[in-house]
């Protein structure tokens, strides 16, 4: 989506001056960090592609990067992308597309400073791969919804002030057609948050039980009925926002491992060398790949492949991370922490091989595993025919369940 | 080289039979998650009715010395099963590790004897006091990094012991003016400390191990001690290879059951080719695991002097498969698979410190090169 076209006079130099009015009159080092970035939000320097007034300046796309790094060498705070990952990764190209203008004034720049994290309820126990199969009622009452049913593996839902909520709206109609997409108060009553531990230790998602809760209409995003459409927005922003961050040469994992390669000469053998050089190799073509995507975008050629870069980037850090518990050797044998805490990001560099070793696990699997990504690529990028459906023009109410 | 026997014996069927069942009723998957969390070293319960009452803590001992007189292969058996129900007890550590290491000494020399006679009644628990990770050497025996002073008194360091912090005896290798030798210490000794490490299989809890002066006894000197040390690691390693094909049994049937039963797109997910094959390749891969574990069991069994060979392609071979078993286990069940009730889990925390005990699948395959004369590249 270039718009290049509507606003030839916003071009680097151009965001360059912007960036530089915008420290002048709030210098990093005597601004109070969220001052800062709500300021930045309203010069149009968050992220340059959104419309004027809500965040942005309808630039290309690709010049947020020489935002970011004249801030960056400015030493300006930034937003913790890492913690508010869902809000700016999939609820905020979902609002920006099918939000009212209120809903959009209200909601796009506390989440984008960081003020208001967001979480994602869309997965439910009999509705995981099988998204659209969800049972979450909303029934209507005035001007109201009133939502019943159960959520899981909700990552956030305990930091969460707002939540993007499908739920069913009509059971009569045939599973993809009845569900409606809802902005859910995280904060209201009936809004149930308790912990889900997982193989990690800790409990960085969550359930959330849903009784009699109310949610005015207003706060619907799309047409009654309409939600899997609006979701499809959100699903396939959620894929590019994973596997989508620029990254340096050895930026992710693999560069702990490079080092940890460099440093301690005792550690290797002939059979580990030729393994982490394979995956160097795979991680560098897999960043390529990356910022091929990138610049593809950026000149208005959005291809297929942003599924691809999820893909690899779970197999990678699976790979590379089951490889450096194996390379640490005695170590490896070793946990940094068992303790069931809650925390605010994946933290996957601040913690040690064990960690992300557990945790990479669930890379293939949040956000569509990999088999899911696989038979769409398989059908929809190669249009191999899909497998026989049985489920498609019968009534959800009478789907075996 | 004879004819190795791959099979299971009626006698060796029957004690799975024993040995399933009791880990059914005593050690189901909730339990050993409990057990994990409470912090206790094992299940002192489960080890006293496994270990003593159904006699699998003498397996390998010899009857005249207390023991049942089995062999590896029974042993195999026993692993298989433990690694099927992750089950928390210190057999690989005091029945395998300790004995195997005792059996190496002079076991005609009273002290060997009733210590051997104590680890076979499982009421005694010991284990050989080295890094889990610890291979048996192409290079000799693990340096000693405890010093062996003149008063009979050990001090020193040995980090990521498993099987120390519920153990009552420790195997200690150390050297001393008399040289390389293996010691036995009480870990009740105020100059022992005993400190559990977090560790990445909660099944198998790993310690640190601190002598300060502890009296010692000397086992075996310059003459035995090596030569004890890397039988029981190769005796481990070995046997080591069935606790990893119970891990990937238990894996691979846990994961078609639950795909069989959970249903998506209004059919079972098991039902999609993607996922049939995966499943199909790993009963394949299974099906040679279970040869190759079987026949090191059969080779340490009988003494065969292919047993070095044996050990390596066993250990290489299944140490992967079960890491490959437990991680498809994870991915197949999803969601669910990620979650600490869940029990894939513990399996897969168990496959991958598996992996680095007793040798990773590299270095024995390194170990393999010298022993079949595939040197590798030079330069
Ligand atoms: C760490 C983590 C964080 C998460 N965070 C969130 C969140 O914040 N919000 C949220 O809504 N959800 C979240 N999820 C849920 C996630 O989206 C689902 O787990 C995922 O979509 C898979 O669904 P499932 O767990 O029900 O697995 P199932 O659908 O039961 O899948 C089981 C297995 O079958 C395979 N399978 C299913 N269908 C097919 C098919 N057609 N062809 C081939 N194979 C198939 C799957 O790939 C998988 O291997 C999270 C999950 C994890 C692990």
């Amino acid at each position: 989506m270039s718009t290049t076209g509507q606003h030839p006079a916003v071009d680097a130099d151009e965001l360059r001056r912007r960036v530089r009015d915008l420290l002048d009159a709030h210098p990093p080092a005597t601004t109070a960090p969220l001052d800062f970035l709500r300021a930045r939000f309203d010069a149009g320097l968050a992220w340059v592609h959104y419309p004027a007034g809500l965040g942005g300046l309808d630039a290309p796309r690709s010049l947020q990067a020489v935002v970011d790094a004249e801030l960056a060498a400015a030493g300006a705070p930034d937003n913790d992308p890492r913690r508010i990952g869902i809000g700016l990764g999939m609820a905020a190209p979902t609002i920006l597309g099918f939000g009212t203008d209120e809903q959009r004034q209200r909601l796009l720049r506390p989440l984008w400073t960081g003020e208001e994290v967001w979480c994602q309820l869309f997965s439910e126990p009999g509705a995981g791969s099988d998204l659209a199969a969800l049972a979450t009622r909303a029934v209507r009452d005035g001007d109201d919804w009133v939502v019943d049913g159960q959520k899981v593996w909700t990552s956030s839902a305990h930091i969460a002030r707002w939540a993007i909520l499908i739920a069913r709206t009509d059971p009569d109609q045939p599973k993809h057609r009845g569900i409606s997409y809802f902005i859910c108060d995280m904060t209201d009553p009936g809004v149930e948050v308790r912990p889900l531990r997982q193989i990690t230790g800790e409990a960085e998602f969550n359930e959330v039980f849903l009784t009699g809760v109310r949610i005015p209409d207003s706060r619907r995003l799309g047409e009654i009925g309409e939600g899997w459409r609006v979701a499809q927005t959100t699903l396939m922003n959620e894929r590019v926002a994973i596997g989508g961050g620029r990254v340096p040469r050895e930026g992710g994992v693999i560069g702990l491992v490079a080092d940890t390669w460099r440093e301690r000469p005792e550690l290797r053998t002939h059979d580990l060398h030729q393994r982490l050089l394979r995956l160097w190799m795979e991680s560098e073509a897999a960043r390529l790949a990356g910022e091929r995507l990138r610049q593809q975008l950026a000149v208005g050629q959005p291809g297929p492949e942003g599924s691809a870069m999820k893909l690899a980037f779970a197999r990678l850090n699976q790979h590379i991370s089951a490889l450096e518990v194996e390379l640490l050797g005695e170590e490896g044998l070793g946990y940094d922490d068992w303790t069931l805490r809650r925390p605010e990001l994946v933290d996957f560099t601040g913690r040690e091989a064990g960690y992300r070793y557990l945790r990479a696990k669930g890379n293939s699997i949040e956000g569509g595993t990999s088999e899911v990504l696989l038979n769409i690529i398989a059908e929809r990028v190669l249009g191999l025919p899909p497998e026989p459906r049985t489920d498609k023009d019968v009534p959800w109410k009478d789907l075996p369940r | 080289m004879s004819t190795p026997d791959l099979l299971y014996s009626e006698a060796e069927d029957d004690l799975r039979a024993a040995v399933r069942s009791l880990l059914t009723d005593r050690c189901p998957p909730a339990t050993v998650l409990s057990e994990a969390e409470s912090g206790r070293a094992h299940d002192v319960a489960l080890w006293g009715a496994l270990g003593t009452e159904m006699g699998t803590a003498g397996l390998l001992v010899p009857d005249k010395l207390g023991g049942q007189g089995a062999t590896a292969r029974e042993a195999a058996v026993v692993m298989e099963e433990l690694g099927r129900a992750v089950a928390p007890v210190p057999y690989l550590t005091s029945a395998v590790l300790a004995a195997g290491a005792l059996l190496g000494c002079d076991t005609g020399q009273e002290p060997v004897a009733r210590l051997l006679g104590a680890l076979a009644e499982g009421r005694t628990v010991g284990t050989l006091a080295v890094p889990l990770s610890t291979m048996a050497g192409v290079s000799g025996p693990p340096a000693a990094t405890v010093r062996a002073d003149g008063d009979g008194t050990l001090s020193g360091q040995v980090s990521s012991v498993a099987g120390a912090a519920g153990a009552d005896v420790l195997l200690v290798p150390a050297t001393g003016a008399d040289g390389y030798g293996l010691y036995a210490v009480e870990t009740a000794e105020t100059s022992v400390t005993v400190e559990p490490l977090t560790s990445l299989d909660l099944t198998r809890p790993l310690a640190a191990v601190t002598l300060t002066g502890a009296p010692a006894r000397r086992l075996a000197g310059p003459d035995r001690a090596a030569a004890a040390i890397e039988r029981a690691l190769l005796t481990g390693a070995g046997l080591l290879a069935s606790e990893q094909l119970g891990v990937a049994e238990w894996c691979l049937t846990e994961t078609v059951r639950h795909t069989k039963e959970r249903h998506q797109f209004g059919r079972p997910v098991g039902s999609f080719q993607a996922l049939k094959h995966r499943m199909a390749a790993l009963w394949l891969e299974l099906v040679s695991a279970r040869a190759t574990a079987r026949y090191a069991a059969d080779a340490l069994a009988t003494d065969s002097p292919d047993t070095p060979v044996a050990v390596a392609v066993a250990q290489a071979h299944c140490a992967e498969v079960a890491v490959r078993a437990a991680e498809e286990c994870v991915q197949l069940h999803g969601g669910i698979g990620m979650t600490w009730e869940h029990p894939a889990h513990l399996y897969l925390k168990r496959a991958k410190s598996d992996e680095i005990a007793l040798g990773t699948p590299g270095r024995h395959r390194q170990a393999l090169a010298g022993l079949v004369d595939l040197a590798a590249p030079t330069g």
